[in-house]
């Protein structure tokens, strides 16, 4: 299981990025938000697995007994996992609303501001 | 009272924030808001510079947890000295605003959203903790992705994605790195992990990986060869009230948090880092200064010369003495006030003339002479002519490197200033110099209401000038304090035992 986890996180950037170099709008949102969850679960495995052992300590006891699992990560993913979730409706909005003006799925239409402008 | 004063810059903007919110139809409530906001930042921000200034590095926990445990909140003098930068600009972008932006926008929470920005810049440059380095750049990310797309036409709405798209993945990667530092160090606070660097049993090698991670990210973040890209395909799109501050300010907090992580967290490697960054310092002032060398737009000029000079602040970070260093973080300063006015004063010539276009533009000299004397004042302090402040922050920076004798990166950022003045010119003589092409008596002929409107627009340009020439002319002041946060920031021994309080 746990030799698992390294691949997954692997094939899962490799997925995400594969699709936010697509040129299609609904792809890149699927890349946005593989790439998050990547990230996430990344930020969670770095932080070594223990299984079975919560870092709740009983009432006779003035430290948690080990082995426990460390609860620092667990709170920053948690915190990473509401921002990215934030940036992501924001994200989806935005495309939804690019694809309402531009009437396109294709990202290769939207390259005007990057020309340089003889005229304009 | 000290700990109040590290907190004012985060406190004052959020609740001006809250407080337009409530306000949310009353737009003129919404300014008087943002302009006290604004002042009481500005006072704020010179009373926490001059305290530390005088008694060397401030720290606060929050909620009293112990250092290692609890979120620190440091202010050593770069920092105090980015904060009370941002609330400088902050202040000019407000005065501009009320002009210079259409109603339909201020009504759509522009204030609050502009007030959490600035939160987002004072929690990044005061926080001294990895992952909240992390939620203050996602917190004043998230307001540039709202400002940017804000008013919802084509151009911001293609420059919205693509820069909405690119922070995001930088963010991954910075999250990716933190992840990597925790899992080595089993810590997060910054100078406790500056402890842990420093002692010999950590592994080098991973650490300088985690390190790339950082680079990456803030190096996107701040525009850096080869990552720059999307910086002059989004940051001209929105109105110049909005791309002013985001130009000015954005790309030099992530070379904040790069100088900072570089000379406190990631030293452990430095054959490797050195080199990689006095070569990407390199590249990035030229393929800037060329990339601004071959457009026509007012405002795409000077944002390709914002990858320009962010190549200068990380030729200082990597010269890695103290004097260059120094020279790094006054260049800094110095280019946040000069880009934000060159890019205000670009928003007034457009405001009056109706296009950025060079080709079309034309005149304002005969027609404006005051507002060419700003535009002047400004342009030479970029291009770095004695006694503007752009030729202080150069003249350290050649100085630190002739004395390391590191000629190639010194002679390559000098003859990138030469362009740079091309560039200047080139500005000045298409806007200002040359005659109007076609005058379109539409234009010409203002209404009343419209001169004001224009007047208005000149304040916030003066009050950046003035601070301009105040740094170039009695430069004395911010180069000692250059230098004094310079020390601090190589001296990593003042930054650990002011948060650790050992």
């Amino acid at each position: 299981m746990e030799l698992l986890l390294p691949f997954l996180i692997g094939i899962l950037f490799s997925a995400s990025l594969y699709l936010i170099l697509h040129r299609h709008f609904f792809k890149l949102i699927l890349g946005l938000i593989l790439f998050g969850l990547a990230t996430n679960l990344f930020l969670f495995v770095i932080g070594r697995l223990t299984r079975g052992g919560s870092a709740i300590i009983s009432q006779s006891e003035r430290v948690a007994t080990e082995p426990f699992a460390d609860p620092v990560p667990q709170a920053l993913l948690l915190t990473a996992i509401v921002i990215g979730f934030g940036i992501q409706a924001f994200a989806i909005v935005l495309i939804k609303r690019v694809y309402q003006s531009f009437e396109t799925t294709d990202l290769d239409d939207m390259s005007t501001t990057d020309q340089i402008e003889e005229n304009h | 009272m000290n700990h109040l004063l590290l907190l004012l810059p985060l406190l004052i903007p959020l609740y001006g924030a809250i407080l337009c919110l409530f306000f949310w139809r009353y737009v003129r409530v919404q300014q008087l808001i943002g302009i006290l906001a604004q002042a009481c930042m500005l006072i704020a921000s010179f009373v926490l510079l001059l305290e530390v200034n005088n008694k060397g590095i401030m720290s606060t926990q929050m909620g009293s947890w112990p250092a290692p445990f609890g979120i620190t909140i440091v202010a050593d003098v770069f920092s105090s000295l980015m904060v009370i930068t941002s609330s400088i600009t902050g202040m000019a972008i407000y005065l501009y605003s009320i002009k210079g932006l259409d109603k339909a926008r201020q009504t759509f929470g522009y204030y609050p959203v502009l007030l959490i920005l600035q939160m987002g810049v004072s929690g990044a440059c005061l926080t001294g903790d990895l992952f909240n380095l992390f939620v203050w750049f996602e917190v004043l990310l998230i307001c540039c992705f709202v400002l940017i797309a804000l008013g919802g036409t084509k151009p911001q709405l293609e420059g919205a994605i693509k820069y909405v798209t690119i922070n995001f993945l930088a963010s991954g990667f910075l999250l990716t790195g933190i992840g990597v530092v925790y899992g080595i160090m089993g810590s997060l606070n910054m100078a406790e992990l500056a402890v842990l660097v420093r002692t010999p049993v950590s592994h080098p090698a991973l650490i300088s990986m985690a390190g790339m991670f950082f680079l990456i990210a803030f190096g996107i973040k701040s525009a850096i060869f080869p990552l720059f890209f999307w910086l002059p395909a989004s940051y001209h799109t929105p109105p110049i009230a909005i791309s002013a501050f985001i130009a000015g300010m954005l790309t030099k907090v992530g070379m904040y948090a790069l100088i900072r992580l570089f000379t406190l967290i990631f030293v452990t490697d430095q054959d490797l880092t050195i080199p990689l960054l006095t070569v990407l310092a390199g590249f990035t002032m030229v393929i800037g200064v060329f990339g601004a060398a071959s457009q026509n737009d007012f405002r795409k000029i000077l944002s390709f010369h914002i990858v320009s000079q962010i190549g200068y602040m990380l030729m200082g970070l990597a010269l890695f003495t103290p004097l260059a260093i120094a020279g790094s973080i006054y260049f800094i300063i110095h280019n946040i006030l000069v880009k934000t006015n060159l890019f205000l004063i670009s928003g007034v010539v457009a405001h009056r003339n109706g296009t950025f276009a060079l080709k079309k533009l034309g005149g304002v000299y005969l027609q404006h002479p005051f507002l060419s004397l700003l535009f002047f004042i400004s342009a030479f302090s970029l291009a770095g002519i004695p006694p503007f402040s752009g030729f202080w922050g150069k003249f350290m920076l050649a100085k630190a490197g002739f004395e390391i004798d590191s000629f190639v990166i010194v002679i390559t950022s000098l003859a990138v200033s030469l362009i740079t003045i091309f560039s200047m010119t080139k500005i000045w003589n298409e806007v200002f110099w040359k005659k109007k092409p076609e005058s379109d008596p539409l234009l010409d002929v203002m209404a009343d209401s419209e001169q004001q409107a224009s007047r208005m627009m000149h304040v916030p340009i003066v009050f950046l000038v003035v601070f301009i020439l105040f740094i170039g002319i009695y430069a004395e002041p911010v180069v000692s304090m250059a230098h004094l946060a310079a020390e601090q920031l190589l001296n990593s021994e003042l930054y650990i035992n002011a948060v650790l309080k050992r």
